[in-house]
């Protein structure tokens, strides 16, 4: 790697703060001027959404079941296993939901966006779409951002359903806990500010997704070593992005909701 | 002929045109990359109905030059026209107008991976919501015009080197564009390919008379172009009778970033020029 000066770095990255703001913005604005992509939206919807179902099921689920089997284990030294299903819905809607599934979702398809426009951008159908008067923002970040956030919030939900049904068959199966209890455990833990938390990540989440994945492949140089590279880059940040911004609306509704 | 590109001799960008018939003009332009000058103050004009070959060794800046005709790069310094409108300072909305007057012809082709050939070429259509069966008539006639009718519900992977070209023209003629940009269509292709390109661009000169720039580092094909014509009746290129040349073919020569030649086929052959006679020998 070249030694570049500290200047340099310095205005590069704030070059790169720039550009991702304006990309975002335009990103988000172009929804509400003419043309939309309404059959761009809907295919990345099934692409990222539908796409991505088995492995936020199966994420989920499992998350559940090895939650409930870790938690037991110290639940069971203050007498409280009953308390199981308490704890695996409210972990897994206020955190590990949301957190799993935004992971997930950015491995799978930060990745996607980045190496799919990486690749358009490296064989120059980027210009060639710009050449033919369209906007390329407008036809392929602002479908993946408006779907990514849409599905996300729904995979969400899907993943603590699923989590909470795993955390069941191991309290029932293992643990021999009856079922009905455990839901209504699971039901009386969770209160109004809980589900509020758990699904106002998954917007932010499903942003940071969209907007970090595309402007990594927009911005991609250098044939196809380039894509790799920016297919790798668009992952490792959205991932580090979601658990900040997690934290961040962690705290910022522990403010409002004071749990 | 198609009808759609035989009748298209509607005054290219008359309307908008300075009153000397100016499609494309570039004043005094530079433009660095990573603070190394690609292209230094370069200024030409283009007229209406021209052809202008742009040739220069590899790397002198030919492909930036065509990028900064249609906005798709931004000079340094130095204004460009279009049309007879600014377009260095153009926000890039308008600019999506104005590049819908311009077909432009990439180096590797540029066709969308994921698209057939019918999709490719109607990609402009589609975007204008043309009706669907008019789409697929005038994709029709734009691949009859370069003769790859029978690729149209290929994809670009099934497609040999020079006929992904040859689609990516299609692409570029079907809305009837006013100016067309050519960036190295022969390049990378085996002769006879080459000559079978050079041939539409030559049929496209000739049958629409629109004002056009092709890059080209090969001498051969930027000589085939400007002493061949359009035979109507053979529907095939031939010589000009008595070494004659095309007067709407001229040519633009860069080095270094820079113009060594601005002017007409004779006097490029007729240059004394030490490096110019060299490169053109």
């Amino acid at each position: 790697m070249p030694f570049v000066s500290p200047e340099e770095f310095a205005k590069e990255k704030v070059a790169a703060v720039q550009d991702y703001a304006l990309l975002s913005w335009h990103a988000v604005s172009n929804i509400f001027s003419r043309p939309r992509y309404w059959p761009d939206i809907f295919t990345q919807m099934d692409s990222i959404g539908f796409g991505s179902l088995p492995i936020v099921v199966l994420t989920g689920f499992f998350t559940g079941c090895v939650l409930a089997l870790q938690s037991a284990t110290s639940l069971q030294e203050f007498g409280a296993i009953s308390m199981t299903g308490n704890l695996v819905a409210l972990s897994m809607v206020k955190e590990l939901g949301p957190v799993l599934t935004g992971l997930m979702i950015s491995g799978r398809n930060a990745s996607g966006m980045a190496s799919e426009l990486g690749s358009m951008k490296v064989t120059e159908q980027i210009d060639a779409m710009r050449a033919l008067g369209t906007d390329p923002i407008r036809k392929l970040v602002t479908p993946r951002l408006y779907a990514t956030v849409f599905m996300l919030f729904f995979l969400t939900i899907v993943a603590d359903a699923v989590g909470i049904a795993g955390g069941a068959l191991v309290s029932v199966t293992l643990l021999g806990l009856n079922a009905s209890s455990y839901f209504h455990n699971s039901y009386r833990a969770l209160v109004y500010g809980d589900v509020v938390q758990g699904l106002t990540k998954p917007l932010f989440s499903g942003f940071i997704i969209a907007t970090v994945g595309c402007y990594f492949g927009l911005k991609t140089k250098g044939g196809t070593q380039g894509v790799g590279r920016s297919t790798t880059q668009a992952v490792v940040v959205s991932s580090v992005f979601i658990i900040i911004v997690d934290f961040i609306v962690s705290r910022a509704m522990i403010g409002i909701f004071g749990r | 002929m198609p009808e759609e590109f035989a009748n298209t001799k509607q005054s290219p960008g008359q309307g908008d045109a300075d009153p000397a018939g100016t499609i494309v003009a570039y004043n005094d332009v530079s433009i660095s990359f990573d603070l190394k000058p690609v292209l230094e103050d370069i200024s030409f004009r283009v007229q209406h109905g021209e052809t202008r070959i742009i040739l220069g060794p590899a790397g002198c800046g030919k492909s930036v030059l065509m990028k900064l005709a249609n906005g798709l790069l931004r000079p340094d310094s130095g204004t460009i026209e279009v049309f007879g409108q600014e377009i260095t300072t153009m926000p890039e909305k308008d600019l999506f107008n104005l590049r819908a007057r311009i077909g432009m012809v990439f180096q590797e082709s540029a066709l969308f991976d994921s698209l057939s050939v019918e999709d490719n070429v109607a990609y402009r259509l589609h975007e204008d919501g043309v009706p669907e069966e008019e789409a697929h008539r005038r994709v029709v006639e734009a691949l009859r015009f370069v003769e790859l009718e029978q690729a149209i519900a290929k994809f670009p992977s099934e497609l040999s080197g020079g006929m992904r070209r040859r689609v990516s023209i299609a692409r570029a003629i079907i809305s009837s564009p006013d100016l067309i940009l050519y960036d190295s269509p022969t390049g990378g292709l085996d002769p006879i390919t080459s000559t079978t390109i050079i041939e539409l661009v030559v049929k496209q000169r000739d049958v629409s008379h629109t004002t056009s720039l092709l890059i080209t580092h090969r001498l051969q094909d930027a000589f085939t172009l400007a002493r061949n014509r359009f035979n109507p009746a053979t529907g095939r290129m031939e010589l000009i009778p008595n070494d004659g040349v095309d007067d709407s073919t001229k040519f633009l020569v860069l080095n270094e970033g820079k113009v060594v030649f601005d002017g007409t086929t004779e006097a490029l052959v007729h240059s004394t020029d030490p490096w110019l006679k060299e490169y053109i020998s």
